[in-house]
């Protein structure tokens, strides 16, 4: 049976994780790529077969499950290895692998001259492992493993190139800033293990309604520690500002991390626990509140950078925060929905983007880019497929489908309202116009910097297959009022409810439209501020309120120097001030008194044998006076 | 053999002995003279033995003096040898110059 073979999709990147790490000084770098890059692509093939399967014969029970052993047995605490596969998972785990696979092909040839090429693939090989722990996990435990494992991984390659001290500093950055979600999730697990006495996520899943009355306190605290950790993952507001600097790592791992796969496991937690926050209507309105705010905030940085991979990554916090919103309008379809098909524009865009700057001399300016339209076709095509995704162009673009059935919730569903679907609509509108503008600046215009070289197959072939998929994998999906195509929600209602609608006076093609001409809207502002009237930005920069709106949205809504003062600089005021760690001085008093009896004990260590002696004979009358006596 | 010594007076005789050999370690500077002065203490210790022994009627004490003899014997062979190499590496008798192992 195809399904036994379960286990082997994790373990394939471990093993090729551990000779990478063991032996990857002593390979060649094909046989190093061989490897990297064949055991993921090994793996996408056994979860496609898996996936096939899983289509043609639907398990009984509606999941695949596939136990080791049991890692820990502590009274009635029995954690197990145990995977899961159900349509959620499967719908996750095919994105890890197969995007996975077609970003280490890539790598291969983006990393080509790279002298730590098998530690990049060795922890690439890591992060696909502990991602999928993630999501194959049956158990809490075993997902918070492949959570950190994730945020190891991920500050291992944020720091890759370690020698420039200012990629540290942002890998630190991000694992901190995770590490305070995490804290918080973990002890959401603690409370969860306390209330249900198991971590079993069907067990939790089918006791909550029981055990919990709609909106108790103890379960909306549970939902908000979760949300916590997701938050810190995602890079959702008000941990959002680490994901920008992540970018200091390879392109491949900004495409792969944090576009593509981790910076979705806070979507893949709250659909995971979904139950518990449909329990609890507060927990899911911030939900969707912040996944409002934060598709704002992002959305108003990116128009402001000039770094293209800041552009995307600021762009990855607003896409995301699109998800929240869905998930918190209880569209747990549509989030996923749109989490895949952003894992697949988002992944092409940056993979296109990394060779851009890759044959630029490593120039990460898009204004000093200008005029690749014509000299690297390739990648203009494929970048304007991924752009017209995010854009949402209507009916051509996947990322249309998957976004308009967001707005349409914001706006229907029970939880909507005017307010959400005007912010998602905004979102849009501002979407629409940065990605114009990264598209305008990089590709038309004048040529700036020289290209030094095309790049290979290696990284064309990948690009190509996510182009096809950026704009295809819409398809499976289509709205209510034409084609009602609903492959990809039927899949997945099994494990994640239908939406709840509410508000459905109006009728969705007026949605449909405002929708797209809020991206045309954009694209057009764009257009004119880029393209056409050049003249119009040089007139703002005349104006000091505008230059100080620039700085405002440029450094991310100030959030780095709010932390800074709000935490940073108290921290190490205080650690300035504790320099002699309190604490030690009982230590180093210990030290003190036993140093200073040792100086003043070695002078009886005279060498003189008569002092001896006479030591010997005190000590003998001492003892015998004190035995006669007593 | 009626004429007896009291055991008191023996060990009186043994303490006394023991003192001055003690004494003589202690205020003595040339080794030899230490080293003799301990075989006068181990004497002492083995004069008590057999006074005990013989106080006692059991055959242990004189055992025990067997046993001080023969270690005593060992002992001065091997501490004579140490003194002669002394003397050869010094020069010198005196207990005060050899201070090579103060603190």
């Amino acid at each position: 049976m195809i399904n036994n073979l379960l286990w082997l999709i994790p373990a394939l990147p471990l093993m090729g994780f551990l000779v990478l790490s063991l032996a990857g000084k002593s390979l060649s770098k094909s046989a190093i790529a061989f490897i990297g890059a064949g055991s993921i692509c090994l793996s996408a093939i056994i979860t496609i077969l898996i996936g096939i399967n899983f289509l043609n014969h639907p398990p009984a029970e509606g999941f695949i499950s596939q136990t080791l052993w049991t890692w820990i047995e502590v009274g009635n605490f029995k954690p197990e290895i145990t995977f899961l596969i159900d349509p959620l998972s499967l719908v996750f785990v095919f994105v890890i692998t197969f995007i996975g696979a077609l970003i280490h092909i890539y790598s291969a040839g983006f990393m080509a001259g790279d002298k730590d090429y098998s530690r990049f693939f060795a922890c690439m090989n890591l992060f696909v492992f502990s991602m999928l722990v993630l999501v194959l996990a049956n158990n809490l435990l075993l997902l918070y493993l492949g959570w950190e494992g994730v945020g190891l991984c991920s500050y291992l390659l944020i720091g890759f190139w370690y020698e420039n001290p200012q990629n540290g500093y942002a890998a630190r950055k991000a694992f901190i800033m995770t590490r305070i979600g995490d804290t918080a999730m973990a002890i959401g697990l603690f409370m969860i293990f306390s209330q249900f006495g198991s971590l079993l996520i069907p067990e939790i899943l089918a006791k909550a309604p029981q055990l919990f009355q709609q909106g108790d306190s103890i379960i909306t605290i549970i939902a908000l520690l979760l949300l916590a950790g997701g938050l810190g993952k995602s890079a959702q507001l008000p941990l959002q500002n680490w994901l920008p600097d992540a970018m200091a790592g390879p392109s491949p791992v900004s495409a792969l991390i944090h576009a593509a796969t981790m910076v979705t496991a806070g979507v893949y937690l709250i659909a995971r626990m979904h139950v518990i926050f449909e329990l609890s209507p507060i927990a899911q309105m911030i939900v969707a509140i912040i996944g409002a705010a934060t598709l704002l905030i992002a959305g108003f940085s990116a128009i402001t950078q000039y770094d293209i991979k800041r552009v995307l990554a600021y762009s990855t916090i607003s896409q995301i925060g699109y998800m929240f919103l869905a998930l918190g309008l209880g569209a747990w379809t549509s989030a996923i929905f749109h989490f895949m098909i952003h894992a697949f524009f988002k992944a092409l865009l940056f993979l296109a983007a990394g060779a851009i700057i890759e044959s630029l001399h490593h120039e990460h300016n898009m204004f000093k880019m200008g005029g690749l339209k014509n000299k690297m076709p390739l990648i203009f095509w494929t970048f304007l497929i991924g752009s017209a995704s995010l854009a949402a162009l209507p009916l051509v673009s996947a990322g249309f489908y998957s976004k308009d059935a967001i707005l349409w919730y914001a706006w229907s569903s029970e939880k909507g309202n005017v307010f959400l679907w005007t912010i998602a609509l905004l979102g849009a509108f501002i979407t629409a116009a940065y990605t114009c503008r990264m598209m305008i600046v990089t590709f038309w215009g004048s040529s700036k910097t020289e290209i030094s070289h095309l790049p290979g197959k290696l990284m064309t072939i990948p690009l190509l297959v996510l182009a096809f998929f950026s704009v295809l994998a819409g398809f499976i999906e289509l709205p209510h009022n034409f084609g009602h195509l609903t492959l990809f929600s039927d899949f997945l209602n099994p494990v994640l409810p239908e939406t709840r609608m509410g508000n459905e006076s109006q009728p969705e093609w007026i949605f449909q439209l405002l929708a797209a001409a809020a991206t045309f809207g954009g694209i057009y502002i764009s257009y004119l501020f880029y393209f056409k009237k050049p003249a119009l930005i040089a007139n703002l920069k005349q104006s000091s309120w505008a230059i100080g709106l620039y700085q405002f949205l440029f450094s991310g809504w100030g959030f780095d120097l709010l932390y800074n003062a709000l935490f940073v600089i108290p921290i190490t005021y205080i650690s300035n001030i504790n320099k002699n760690d309190v604490v030690d001085q009982l230590y180093k008093g210990i030290s003190f008194i036993s140093f200073k009896l040792n100086k003043s004990l070695s002078y009886t260590q005279s060498g003189s044998l008569r002092w001896y002696a006479m030591g010997l004979l005190l000590g003998a009358i001492i003892i015998l006076t004190i035995q006669i006596l007593l | 053999m009626n004429a007896t010594i009291s055991t008191e007076m023996v060990m009186l005789l043994a303490a006394l002995l023991f003192v001055l050999g003690i004494t003589g370690v202690i205020i003595r500077k040339n080794i030899i003279f230490m080293l003799l002065s301990v075989e006068i203490m181990l004497n002492a210790s083995g004069l008590a033995f057999i006074v005990a022994g013989a106080k006692w009627a059991q055959p242990d004490g004189q055992i025990m003096f067997i046993f001080i003899l023969a270690m005593a014997a060992a002992e001065v062979s091997i501490g004579l040898a140490l003194i002669l190499q002394i003397y050869h590496q010094h020069k010198s008798m005196d207990i005060d110059k050899l201070k090579e192992m103060n603190g």
